[in-house]
């Protein structure tokens, strides 16, 4: 049986890791998550956004839920917002797509332009 | 949506934008009567009776980017589709509560999905939300609230990795205690 008092050990490690975090200004990750986007498939793609981020050890990136982004046939959406502010609409998302845009848009700083809105629209 | 975890997340995001800071789930198995009980009780802003009545249809909502509201539509649905039913209570300035009951036999009840990912998953975005859930098999009870959790994390936030991954395996073996041999899709 697993117990509450598990609690404390992670607690511990927890502050250990929350002491390397450098600063607070970083990437918001929002995953909309409205009826449209649950039925889509927006929960897994939002674990798989807190999965890959732990897993490359990214301080910089906060994964966030909002209600429906209004382009229901494109869910799962996820806006990527920059430390600048820039915003970069990603649609039709999974969870491979969100490993990918981890590693290139969050990790680098490149947009995958091929998942964007913008690159959907043209289609 | 494909299982009532998925149904779940979406009722407790209504109750987020209803500005509920407490949400009470309790999902409970009777097996006398044969009934999975699903009630999201918040204390969110609520609605008055003229709004509890349009809550149901399709194309009510409060947003105005669109004309159509399906969440709670299609919660009722897939509670009568199972001969059960769907529930509101509210009073404004109070909360709300809602109940859905589906038939644990009826092949038509969707599957139980996972919660604790539903669970996980809002904590992860709304780290200040007194968050309790509470399983039921007829008597026996498992229950998690965020309060006992905070208590014990004392200062950590609840929406690190590590603790998100202590609740969902928490509220798994809770699932599996409670439901394991009641319902199909569950292994005991």
């Amino acid at each position: 049986m697993k117990s509450i008092a598990e609690l404390e050990e992670i607690r511990k490690k927890a502050l250990d890791k929350m002491g390397v975090r450098t600063n607070t200004e970083g990437y918001r990750i929002v995953v909309g998550m409205a009826t449209c986007g649950i039925a889509a498939g927006a929960r897994p793609v939002m674990n798989a956004f807190m999965e890959e981020l732990n897993k490359r050890e990214v301080k910089n990136a906060a994964v966030t839920m909002t209600g429906c982004i209004g382009v229901c046939r494109l869910e799962p959406i996820v806006e990527v917002i920059d430390p600048t502010g820039n915003k970069t609409t990603y649609v039709k998302m999974t969870a491979e797509k969100a490993v990918r845009v981890v590693t290139e848009h969050i990790v680098n700083g490149r947009v995958c332009i091929d998942l964007t809105i913008g690159s959907e629209d043209k289609k | 949506m494909r299982d009532l975890s998925l149904h779940l997340m979406d009722i407790i995001q209504n109750s987020i934008v209803a500005m509920g800071t407490r949400i009470g789930v309790t999902i409970a198995a009777n097996l006398k009567s044969n009934e999975l009980k699903i009630i999201v009780a918040d204390n969110g802003k609520g609605m008055d009776d003229d709004m509890i009545k349009k809550v149901t249809d399709p194309f009510i909502t409060i947003r105005n980017t669109r004309k159509v509201g399906l969440g709670i539509s299609l919660f009722k649905a897939s509670a009568e589709r199972s001969d059960g039913y769907l529930d509101i209570t509210s009073k404004k300035g109070v909360g709300t509560t809602l109940e859905a009951v589906f038939k644990i036999n009826n092949i038509d009840r969707p599957p139980l999905g996972d919660v604790a990912d539903t669970i996980a998953g809002v904590l992860a975005s709304n780290e200040s939300l007194h968050l309790t859930l509470t399983l039921f098999r007829d008597d026996d009870m498992f229950s998690f609230d965020t309060v006992e959790v905070k208590r014990m994390l004392d200062g950590v936030p609840i929406n690190e990795y590590e603790v998100l991954k202590w609740i969902k395996d928490y509220i798994n073996e809770g699932i599996n205690v409670t439901f394991g041999g009641v319902l199909n899709e569950i292994n005991s």
